[in-house]
């Protein structure tokens, strides 16, 4: 959508005249300045860009941006979203919703428009509990979370969103987190560019309702120990000093490890495009929460056919082998008799 | 074909129904298809009745397993597939079993005398033979053994012997050409089109086929032979078209009157996906076909589409609907064109799928959560499913509102000629999308405003994604009257619920009103129907009134709003019966709207009325 004519734009150009309705302290207005500010860097137009969403409080989001918007019901964004790329490539289309929404009512119009490929960048608000209808845990919840559903603690195993969508063959897998706007930046700068769907988890903290769940890892204090930055054909590395490292482990799981005692060549190396997904799928399964060391980044970026310019191209095909459609012709098709 | 000079003149008839039954492998659907094609190229007036089980192949030889397909031709105009077939043609004794009791009194029997054999006579539960015990005394029996026939003329191809029994039909369907002086060369044409690519297949059936008709010929089994002579017909070029192959052509249609493009999301189910087979073919008229991961994502994609300036169309049956229904309410609250087409099965649940029911007209009114105002149309025969559709995607784009078309399983696989409508004359529908900002905002900059409307049709603006300067946000929360803002105000919820209803309501102002037929002015009852019981109607009220009896006929495209003038219609008249495939579900609207005594009459039995069903329940209200 890279368009040189594309007039400058400002944060204040892409933020609309709504007044924004989150709880004060909610993670989703630094995702949602993140956002307004990236937008005029990205030389995009405003009425190219469409924001869908469905229900809950990351839903609202649409509300906020001076775009295109539709606040559809619960989650069924991807679905709408898919109808509407398909249907207008030349629009620019964000699919935007929590854990509730896009893993669990959603669940299954995720995973078919991350198979699909379809042209949408898909930021998932991850605050591992149900906000909007007053904490009840979520499908990311850890187990024996105690909420007003299950006083006794939860017995769902959670979803890993990251492991999840590698699962279903996206082309494009990322995590972020709210306390980092450079990061989340640069991360969905790179979403927005991928040809295809793009997923991207962001910790998001709930601060009324799962306060801190995110701590152990995004707060400054443990940032650097317990986020681990993926970076693109460079060694896995992490800690103050770069002094931990990840390596393939035995039984096909990667371990962390001191670097001074394994040596860096014993690291694995992250490739985001290598064409088979497992390295990407043993690298989600490093942590089984946000309280042990946790990859951020960009997980997986490979090219695969995007679903709408196919569809196109079967249009065209047929338009090239048939002509134009020609209705009268059409019900001439059959067998037919004229009675004079 | 060869001739033969002592072949002696045909005994000619006015009509004929004939049913051909089977096994679901024995191409019975094909065999009357293909009869019915040449019917129709040979001017007959027509109308079919395929009826299969929804297994795909149910045990061989059971009565599960049995298929059939009831076609009724005529040198005049008729409306039914016919009450009771003339001819049946039973390729096994399930087939006989299941079918004969619906076999005219001393009509005929054409069977294949091969299968009547210890075996497939235990499967279909028969403990002696009918062709010997004397149970079908009364019929004229005509015992063929086709397979051993079949196999024999089909040697020459050179098809293993498994292989050439299924060229059975085709002897079937050659026998029964001769004996109605059916046209012979449409049927070779079309088996040298479809079997052309196997040369092999392609031989062993047209061998099967001139088999079928030289046994005819020369076995003097037969003492004569029978024509149905063309029926007088306006002129024009004809088609013999199926309710949803005309369903699919009228969205096509629909989208070139448009001038928009046709998205389609759909998630295949029995009995509507052969819409989505036959739109996924076109895409050089630029339309878009989705088969969605369910039938939410596939109206969820459908009006995504919309919101990007598309005819979103969803295609499904009624278990579809139920799944659909949030969604529509979505697009209610959204305001934006949506079709959404219900081919009508047996329910409740998975009920009989591949069965005719009408039965989801409250659904559609009001299966949602909410004042959800749908409109409703409905197609009375298989060629006005064309129409229909037109008209449902006038009503959307011009309302900016979803749209029901209630079609039904008898209309999508019943087939009838068509007389081919003039392109030309089709009337092009209007849809304007707001290029400009229609507001002045507080601070005196002009604005747009989403839900500003046409203060005709109360339909809102629709301003497109991509279009500078008329940015918007909408959403499923109440808005605001005007601006589209979220609003939980109220007041303003009591308006908008109220412009929503008025605004489906006001659409009777853009629809004909209901026109009467049969005796208009003196008649001492009204039978009013609705889609697809027309044809049985019509053909029932013929009879009563051919009887002595004035009744007058009326019969609904429109289920809501209704034409404004339906409450006159239906004061007129002293008594009114309502037949319907469902235990009464328009006879309840209309007695709440309007008041009236309205009768019902009722069949949910997975098949259409029949005329003399109605005939006998207009006599007995007659004389109630």
């Amino acid at each position: 959508m890279t368009d040189l004519a594309v007039p400058a734009t400002t944060k204040k150009d892409w933020s609309s005249d709504q007044e924004v309705r989150w709880c004060p302290g909610c993670g989703d207005y630094s995702i949602l300045t993140a956002v307004q500010m990236l937008m005029p860097e990205l030389e995009v137009r405003r009425e190219d860009t469409v924001f869908v969403s469905g229900i809950g409080c990351a839903a609202r989001f649409p509300y906020y941006m001076n775009t295109y918007g539709m606040h559809s019901i619960h989650g069924r964004a991807p679905a709408i979203a898919t109808g509407l790329a398909i249907a207008r490539p030349d629009l620019d289309v964000w699919v935007i919703g929590g854990d509730g929404d896009l893993l669990s009512i959603g669940g299954n119009h995720l995973i078919h428009a991350l198979r699909r490929n379809v042209n949408l960048t898909i930021l998932l608000f991850n605050n591992q509990i149900y906000g909007l209808t007053k904490g009840q845990y979520s499908p990311t919840s850890e187990v024996g979370k105690v909420t007003k559903s299950t006083p006794f603690g939860s017995l769902d195993t959670p979803f890993n969103p990251v492991a999840l969508a590698l699962g279903a063959q996206a082309s494009f897998v990322a995590r972020t987190h709210d306390m980092d706007r450079k990061h989340m930046q640069e991360t969905f700068r790179r979403a927005h560019a991928h040809k295809g769907a793009a997923l991207v988890e962001i910790y998001q903290n709930c601060n009324v309702f799962n306060d801190g769940a995110f701590d152990d890892i995004t707060s400054r204090a443990n940032r650097d120990s317990n986020l681990i930055p993926l970076v693109h054909g460079e060694p896995i590395r992490f800690g103050a000093e770069r002094e931990k490292g990840v390596r393939m482990g035995s039984g096909g799981r990667a371990e962390i490890v001191d670097v001074d005692e394994v040596g860096e060549d014993a690291l694995l190396v992250h490739d985001e495009r290598a064409p088979d997904a497992a390295l990407a799928f043993t690298i989600a399964q490093l942590s089984s929460g946000p309280h042990q060391p946790t990859p951020v980044g960009v997980f997986r970026a490979v090219d695969r056919a995007e679903y709408a310019a196919e569809v196109d191209r079967q249009l065209a095909t047929a338009h090239d082998q048939k002509g134009a459609g020609d209705l009268e012709a059409l019900l001439h098709s059959g067998s037919t008799w004229t009675v004079t | 074909m060869t001739d033969t000079a002592a072949r002696p003149e045909p005994t000619t008839i006015d009509r004929l129904v004939i049913r051909f039954a089977g096994d679901s492998g024995d191409g019975m659907q094909l065999t009357g298809d293909r009869f019915t094609s040449a019917s129709a190229l040979f001017g007959n007036d027509l109308a079919t009745l395929p009826e299969f089980p929804a297994e795909i192949r149910a045990p061989a030889g059971t009565l599960a397993g049995v298929s059939a397909f009831q076609v009724h031709i005529s040198d005049h105009e008729i409306t039914t597939p016919g009450d009771a077939p003339n001819v049946l043609v039973a390729m096994n004794p399930a087939a006989l079993k299941a079918e004969l009791h619906d076999l005219e009194a001393g009509g005929s029997i054409i069977v294949n005398s091969d299968t009547f054999e210890e075996r497939n006579l235990a499967k279909a539960g028969y403990a002696q033979n009918p062709l010997a015990d004397g149970s079908l005394k009364g019929y004229s029996v005509y015992e063929i053994p086709m397979t051993t026939l079949t196999k024999e003329a089909v040697a020459p191809a050179g098809v293993k012997p498994r292989d050439a029994d299924r060229s059975k039909n085709f002897f079937a369907l050659g026998l029964v050409s001769w004996m109605y002086t059916r046209p012979v060369e449409p049927t070779l044409e079309w088996i040298a089109e479809k079997f052309g690519g196997t040369p092999m297949v392609h031989e062993a059936n047209v061998l099967a086929f001139k088999a079928g008709h030289a046994f005819g010929e020369t076995a003097e089994l037969f003492d004569h032979t029978y024509e149905v002579l063309p029926a007088p017909q306006q002129p024009g070029t004809y088609t013999n078209i199926g309710g949803n192959t005309a369903l699919a052509w009228g969205l096509v249609a629909a989208s070139q009157l448009a001038k928009l493009p046709i998205f389609l999301g759909s998630y295949p189910i029995t009995p509507a996906s052969d819409i989505l087979h036959e739109l996924s073919r076109h895409k050089n008229f630029g339309i878009r076909t989705l088969q969605a991961e369910d039938e939410i994502a596939g109206i969820g994609a459908a009006l995504g589409a919309a919101f990007g300036g598309h005819i979103g169309v969803t295609t499904t049956s009624g278990p579809g609907v139920a799944l659909k229904s949030e969604t529509m309410g979505l697009a209610v609250s959204l305001e934006l064109p949506l079709v959404v087409i219900d081919i009508q099965r047996g329910g409740p649940s998975t009920g009989l799928p591949t069965k005719t029911e009408a039965a989801d007209l409250l659904m559609a009114m009001y299966g949602r959560h909410g004042e959800s105002p749908i409109p409703i149309v409905a197609p009375s025969t298989p060629s006005d499913c064309f129409a229909t559709a037109i008209e449902a995607v006038r009503i959307a784009l011009t309302y900016r509102t979803p749209v029901l078309l209630l079609s039904d399983g008898y209309l999508a696989n019943g087939t009838e000629p068509w007389r081919l409508p003039d392109v030309a004359s089709l009337e092009p529908i209007e849809v304007e999308f707001a290029t400009a900002p229609n507001h002045t905002s507080a601070d005196g900059e002009p604005d747009y405003w989403p839900y500003l409307r046409d203060p005709a049709t109360l339909a809102r603006s629709w301003a497109v994604p991509g279009t500078p300067g008329l940015m918007h946000r909408i959403g499923g929360i109440e808005k605001a009257d005007g601006s589209g803002n979220i609003s939980y105000d109220p007041a303003n919820h009591g308006h908008m619920v109220a412009l929503r209803a008025a605004k489906v309501a006001g659409i009777a102002a853009s629809i004909p009103p209901l026109e009467v037929t049969g005796d208009v002015d003196d008649a001492e009852i009204l039978v009013l129907g609705w889609g697809s019981t027309w044809g049985a109607i019509s053909a029932g009220v013929d009879r009563v009134r051919a009887g002595g009896r004035r009744v007058a006929q009326a019969h609904l495209r429109h289920l809501n709003p209704f034409p404004s003038n339906l409450g006159d219609v239906l004061r007129r008249y002293p008594r009114v019966l309502v037949p319907e495939m469902n235990l009464g579900q328009l006879s309840r609207l209309v007695r709440a709207e309007f008041l009236v005594d309205a009768r019902s009459v009722n069949k949910v039995e997975g098949t259409p009325f029949i005329a003399s069903e109605l005939q006998a329940a207009i006599l007995g209200a007659l004389d109630d």
